[in-house]
């Protein structure tokens, strides 16, 4: 296989997995302030993401950074052209981040208050503006050997907010799982009324953005050359009708399981669609940015497919033990004993 | 202004920022980690108690690091696009390795060491504290392996438009960037350690828990003088490397106009950019300058006459941020050194002038490292990759002034606000002083005595 593709697979699989992880994180969060309703059970929701949410944020910089090493040229112009929303990206993570550490730091109903809106408007953001974004490389950036002639509004086009919505609504199902399944009680309960209320939305979404893929995309051009392909949005499909049956059956863990599939899966419809390119352009297919003519040279990919093969399976397996650590229900008492704890 | 200079202070802003709270990250890991060993091993809460303390800070502090680190990330596409696609091949390596290797190591066990303290042994718990400091200073390595590059680019050749990697170990070993890395890790630790011995004087001219940070007051006192002393046997190496690496940048840092065999240093100088000469020059020590360069008294140290104006870095921020960083270095040698000698005769509490004059000292290895970096990146200048690029060729072709403009003043809000919000939080609970707290001390049965 080509170095390069080898590459495409692994950025792929960054995407993926960022989006899995820092999913419900972002769902979480934005779900935080109605799920929660008295100040411990929003410190308990804040807790049962704060040992994660900073080595899933990692995820977004490797993908980041492999962009950067692999494919130098896609890195420059995707980030050049996206320069707003990528700055309105960064605000949110930013004060993500900060809230949750800032937020228990006085005992002020004011202050808690403010960084609980903190908190809902910066994972809310960012849910949107990946959808958006990937939406609008699902379709292809306006941009030829002259440049780029988008801007952020011609980013807000009907499909680039219809996948927008996708991931807010992906991302709020998958929070809403994670938080019933790491809660107790009333909170849990609560948690999972909101899964099941938005699964509707996000089946009814999804089943546009399947459609509307096929209008305003050419990413099933991939899918009708090797129609067994079409596994990839089939099995999505059916994680997303698993991830309700086991939330109607209360097992919790594996609708949040299927909630995972679902993200990975979708995520993936879209990348392999992609390929071979990065940013395919809407205007003149020549200048689209393929994995061909925006990659590193050959020493350079063989020195970091060394680099990945030895310490990405590393990664993954300290992540994996890292969960297994912080595993079960995360209670108010728990919270409230240990007073390093969010 | 336009695209350049107006991206170039984005850039100055964001990463200046981040590096107001990284090298404190960098020090007070370690000694953290330290303090919790020391508990580990003799099960002496007194150094439970200090490392939560210590740690609490560490995390207000960590926080804002580990968010503003993306940014400059971002930037060097958003910006920078036309730095990315010509050096991408080989600057993009260490940056992907840096994350890979570091930040997941550094993020996933800052998780361990804050959520897990029923989770894990006591005796892991103190190794994932360990784990972070060597994933944040692994970070360093990295990242001042690609900023070393940009100063003495190794290891590329120019093919298909733009600098390819064609030798790995090059750019690893690449002298200027390790030393770099030495130099840049011994400045923060410094920085953590004045930062330990002033919050401990602040508490010990109150009385307040006399034990816990003499202490604390202690462990600061000789981490500062040895990593001080550090500083200064890396910061010598650089002005070697400097001078023949970058002769420009080190003409600037001295002032120096006119080509000179066996150059003395002035103590005083007041230099004049548009008459290239200085208006000052007192006391000058005879061929010290020759020798700081090359070791050897009679070397000759080219004027910056010898360059043409178009390569020249601006002479008075390279020159008067180089001689304050060194008066503090020089400053905070004596100030470790007092402190260690009364540390050692254990009359910290009776000499409360250092102790008040130690309370203000916390701003200065701050200062010392901000002004370091303004030296070694405005030295550099016009430069974005030594010798190679041109700042001015580096920037995006399709951002605009005004879109720049936009993005500087909404980072300049939201920093100054986050800053402003960390520092208070930082005062309050360093005001507050350690805690009783020793959840965490159950599992070992280990003493409960302070």
């Amino acid at each position: 296989m080509e170095l390069q593709v080898t590459w495409f697979v692994l950025w792929g699989v960054l995407w993926t997995v960022y989006f899995m992880l820092d999913g419900f994180v972002l769902g979480a969060g934005m779900l935080h302030k109605f799920v929660g309703r008295t100040d411990g059970e929003r410190r308990v929701i804040i807790n049962t993401v704060g040992p994660v949410w900073d080595g899933n944020e990692v995820w977004l910089i490797t993908a980041g950074g492999a962009t950067f090493a692999a494919f130098p040229t896609t890195y420059a112009l995707m980030f050049s052209y996206l320069y707003t929303a990528l700055l309105l990206l960064l605000f949110s993570l930013i004060v993500r981040g900060v809230s949750f550490e800032f937020r228990g730091k006085l005992e002020s109903e004011r202050w808690k208050g403010a960084w609980d809106t903190a908190i809902l408007v910066s994972s809310f953001l960012p849910a949107l503006l990946f959808g958006v974004a990937f939406g609008n490389i699902f379709k292809g950036l306006p941009m030829d050997r002259a440049g780029y002639h988008g801007s952020l509004l011609s980013l807000l086009n009907p499909f680039g907010l219809l996948t927008g919505l996708l991931f807010v609504l992906l991302f709020l199902v998958h929070g809403a799982l994670y938080l019933s399944a790491k809660t107790e009680g009333d909170l849990s309960s609560r948690a999972k009324a909101v899964a099941d209320r938005v699964w509707p939305a996000l089946l009814l979404a999804a089943a546009v953005f399947l459609a509307a893929v096929y209008l305003s995309t050419s990413l099933y051009d991939n899918f009708f050359r090797a129609p067994l392909l079409f596994a990839v949005p089939f099995l999505a499909v059916a994680a997303l009708l698993a991830t309700r049956m086991f939330s109607a059956k209360r097992r919790i863990l594996r609708a949040f399981a299927a909630s995972c599939a679902t993200i990975v899966l979708v995520v993936s419809t879209g990348v392999i669609g992609l390929f071979p390119n990065l940013i395919p352009s809407s205007l003149d297919p020549a200048s689209s940015l393929t994995i061909f003519n925006s990659s590193s040279s050959r020493y350079t990919l063989k020195i970091m497919t060394a680099v990945a093969l030895v310490f990405v399976p590393i990664v993954i397996a300290y992540k994996i033990w890292v969960y297994r650590v912080f595993r079960g229900k995360v209670t108010e008492e728990d919270v409230l004993e240990d007073p390093q704890a969010y | 202004m336009d695209v350049v200079a107006l991206s170039r202070l984005q850039f100055a802003i964001t990463s200046m920022f981040h590096f107001i709270f990284v090298p404190l990250t960098l020090g007070l890991s370690i000694l953290v980690a330290f303090m919790e060993t020391r508990y580990v091993r003799t099960g002496n809460a007194l150094y439970l108690r200090m490392a939560k303390f210590w740690g609490k800070l560490f995390l207000i502090n960590f926080a804002l690091g580990v968010v503003t680190g993306i940014t400059l990330e971002f930037q060097f596409g958003m910006n920078w696009a036309e730095y990315s696609r010509y050096v991408g091949d080989i600057f993009g390596a260490p940056l992907a390795i840096e994350a890979t290797l570091a930040f997941f190591l550094e993020s996933v066990f800052i998780g361990v060491w804050l959520f897990g303290w029923n989770k894990v042994s006591s005796t892991f718990h103190a190794v994932s504290i360990w784990i972070v400091a060597l994933a944040t200073n692994l970070s360093a390595l990295w990242i001042l392996l690609a900023n070393g590059w940009m100063q003495n680019p190794v290891g590329y050749a120019i093919r298909n438009g733009r600098a390819e990697m064609v030798d790995f170990a090059a750019m690893v070993t690449n002298p200027y960037g390790l030393l770099k890395f030495g130099h840049t890790l011994a400045s923060g630790y410094v920085l953590a350690a004045f930062f330990v011995l002033g919050i401990s004087a602040w508490h010990l001219l109150r009385k307040n828990q006399p034990d816990f940070f003499r202490s604390s007051f202690r462990i600061g006192a000789f981490f500062g003088l040895i990593s001080i002393l550090l500083v200064f046997a890396t910061g010598d190496y650089s002005a070697v490397l400097v001078a023949r690496i970058q002769p420009a940048k080190f003409a600037a840092s001295e002032a120096v106009w006119e080509t000179r065999k066996g150059a003395g240093i002035n103590i005083f100088v007041i230099p004049d950019a548009k008459n290239e000469c200085n208006l000052v020059e007192k006391f000058c020590i005879p061929n010290l300058l020759s020798y700081l360069a090359f070791h050897t008294p009679d070397g000759v140290i080219k004027g910056l006459k010898e360059y043409p104006k178009s390569e020249r870095p601006p002479v008075a921020p390279v020159f008067y941020s180089f001689r304050a960083m060194v008066g503090m270095g020089f400053l905070m040698v004596v100030l470790a050194l007092y402190a260690v000698m009364v540390s050692v005769r254990g009359t910290v509490e009776k000499n409360s002038l250092l102790l008040r004059v130690l309370v203000y000292s916390i701003p200065i290895p701050y200062l010392a490292i901000q002004l370091g970096w303004l030296m070694a990146e405005v030295g550099r200048q016009p430069w974005i990759v030594y010798g190679v690029l041109k700042t001015s060729d580096a920037v995006s072709r399709s951002i605009s002034a005004a879109q720049v403009a936009g993005s500087l003043v909404g980072f300049t809000l939201l920093y100054g606000f986050l800053g402003a919000v960390d520092i208070f939080l930082l005062f309050k609970y360093a005001r507050k002083g350690p805690g009783d707290d020793l959840s965490g001390a159950v599992k070992t049965g280990a003493g409960q005595e302070v």
